[in-house]
């Protein structure tokens, strides 16, 4: 965990409202596990105010990909950071995947919504390079939600998708898709990132099979390395669960210690 | 030549005027991979109930311009483990180490100055009477110059160390809250705590805070903290601390003119973790440049 402020931009590629940025950055590459994050700072003037953060997409020697969505004022500014340009991040912060769960010959299903596909990629490569047979399930409203899916093929990682206005692939959500692939094989693990209602109907279903699953969690964040205590969710740690940070005890948990709780 | 930066509050030298503020710097240790916390004129950590405390429900935060909207609600581990596990660790680290107190009654204050009172590696206690998170619509006993006196009043009696009275924004005259605190025997008096504060999702017609209210902070706030550190410094004669949207050695030095012994970056920890050690250097730098031999000397320095 450090800072690097001057992490370069060395490439740069856009889908509508998506984006993936890759970054030079030796130290944080190096340290780099998935399921970690970068809080970035997107503009140098107090507003915004806070750094964003945004999922780790891949890693390749001193080099880190991000891959994210605009979702608001913060993103926005981060999509128009050109190549070339230096970002000021912090990183790698939080708890990646668990990847002492899924070793050789085991097999993971990894289920993507949206932009909650960024960390999934950097996993899937890792548990494939350990010999785990992976299956990839990405789920988006239509085609133009899933840019990268290419980029999985590519990289030899199976994967199969779903629109649920049925433009690309399976008609319906990807959660659908999960419950035909475990009524196929019955995979020994599942990791899932993605809107909240998603990953919880992920999570019920997972629970259902008693299939181990690892959840990573998206948040507001004040400062991303546990200081602030502004990232809270309901989890169980062996007792009946308390607000604990995403930032620090997170962003990935066990299907079963996360409480869903309604918005006020 | 390189500056003097070291302050004397009376109770307490410190190394330079610059101290994090507390709730904005974890317990101290969370920024070691950032900063080195020697470099500090002192660590003031999260408000410390007696027993762990569970805050408020998410959403807790709203960015708003220049500025955080927080509603925490004091989340916290308690002093047990608060003295077991990180105390000792910061004893480690050379720079002053004070903690900031809070009760859920005037009992509970007291209860958390005796524990900690046992144990060493404290250099003073900062007493939260003003955070707006924990009570209905912002409540706390530094709205009240009573409530503060009689706080204060037993805390002091309690207490084998010094006292710090952290003051609430939330009033209508902040100088008689100031000086009910030093009426009240308290050491020195740390301001502000955050200001009230609400933001609305027009599309949903909701609070964007569970907890519907929350404190500001951040660079939105500075102007009206810098004036009531002002009014709070010409009118006691103990020393006060200021803080409010402290980004830079600049802003840091805007305090000490109108009268801080010293000041507290806040907000600006969570943007860039090393934010404190950098107002350190900027501050020494303007006191190199302008010929200042001691920043001390710039203290109450505003020529009006």
């Amino acid at each position: 965990m450090r800072q690097d402020a001057r992490a370069r931009i060395i490439l740069k590629q856009t889908w509508g409202s998506y984006h993936l940025l890759r970054l030079e950055s030796a130290e944080i590459a190096r340290e780099a596990a998935p399921g970690q994050f970068l809080m970035i700072r997107v503009s140098e003037t107090p507003y915004p105010l806070l750094r964003r953060p945004v999922s780790l997409h891949d890693r390749d020697g001193s080099e880190l990909e991000i891959f994210f969505q605009v979702a608001g004022r913060g993103t926005a500014l981060l999509a128009q950071k050109k190549e070339g340009e230096t970002l000021d991040i912090l990183g790698p912060l939080g708890k990646g995947f668990d990847l002492k769960a899924a070793r050789r010959s085991k097999s993971a299903v990894l289920v993507g919504g949206g932009r909650g596909i960024a960390p999934l990629y950097f996993l899937g490569r890792e548990l494939k390079a350990k010999g785990a047979k992976v299956a990839v399930l990405y789920g988006g409203k239509t085609a133009a939600d899933l840019p990268v899916r290419k980029k999985f093929e590519e990289a030899g990682l199976n994967i199969v998708c779903s629109t649920d206005d049925g433009s690309f692939g399976f008609h319906g959500f990807v959660t659908g898709l999960l419950e035909a692939e475990i009524r196929q094989v019955k995979p020994d693990h599942i990791f899932v990132c993605g809107p909240d209602p998603m990953m919880e109907k992920t999570a019920t279903i997972a629970l259902a099979h008693k299939i181990p699953t690892q959840i990573s969690l998206e948040a507001i964040m004040g400062c991303g390395f546990g200081a602030c205590w502004g990232c809270v969710m309901r989890i169980r740690k062996g007792d009946g669960g308390t607000w604990r940070k995403i930032c620090e005890d997170g962003p990935v948990f066990a299907a079963e210690d996360i409480i869903w709780e309604k918005p006020a | 030549m390189t500056p003097d930066l070291s302050v004397d509050l009376g109770f307490l030298k410190l190394r330079n005027p610059v101290l994090t503020a507390s709730g904005t710097f974890g317990y101290g240790l969370e920024f070691a991979p950032f900063l080195d916390l020697a470099k500090l004129g002192g660590i003031v950590v999260k408000g410390l109930y007696f027993g762990p405390r569970e805050g408020n429900p998410p959403p807790r935060l709203v960015e708003t311009t220049g500025g955080l909207i927080n509603a925490i609600g004091l989340q916290g581990v308690g002093v047990k483990k608060f003295a077991e596990e990180t105390l000792p660790e910061l004893r480690k680290i050379d720079t002053a180490v004070l903690v900031n107190v809070c009760g859920a009654s005037d009992d509970e204050y007291i209860s958390v100055i005796e524990f900690l009172d046992r144990h060493k590696g404290i250099a003073a206690y900062e007493l939260n009477i003003s955070c707006p998170n924990v009570k209905k619509d912002g409540a706390c006993p530094a709205l009240s110059a009573d409530a503060t006196y009689a706080l204060v009043k037993s805390a002091k009696s309690a207490s084998r160390r010094p006292i710090i009275a952290k003051l609430s924004p939330n009033v209508t005259d902040i100088v008689a809250i100031a000086r009910a605190a030093e009426d009240a025997g308290a050491d020195g008096i740390s301001l502000i705590n955050t200001l009230l504060a609400m933001a609305v999702d027009v599309e949903t017609r909701r609070p964007k805070l569970a907890n519907v209210m929350g404190g500001l902070s951040g660079p939105a706030i500075k102007p009206i903290a810098l004036r009531m550190t002002y009014q709070v410094a010409s009118a006691v004669k103990i020393p006060v601390i200021g803080m409010g949207g402290i980004m830079t050695g600049m802003d840091a030095l805007e305090y000490l003119v109108v009268g801080a012994k010293a000041v507290q970056v806040g907000t600006a920890n969570f943007i860039d973790p090393a934010a404190a050690g950098r107002v350190v250097d900027e501050i020494a730098a303007y006191c190199e440049t302008r010929d200042i031999a001691k920043v001390a000397d710039v203290v109450g320095t505003l020529i009006r």
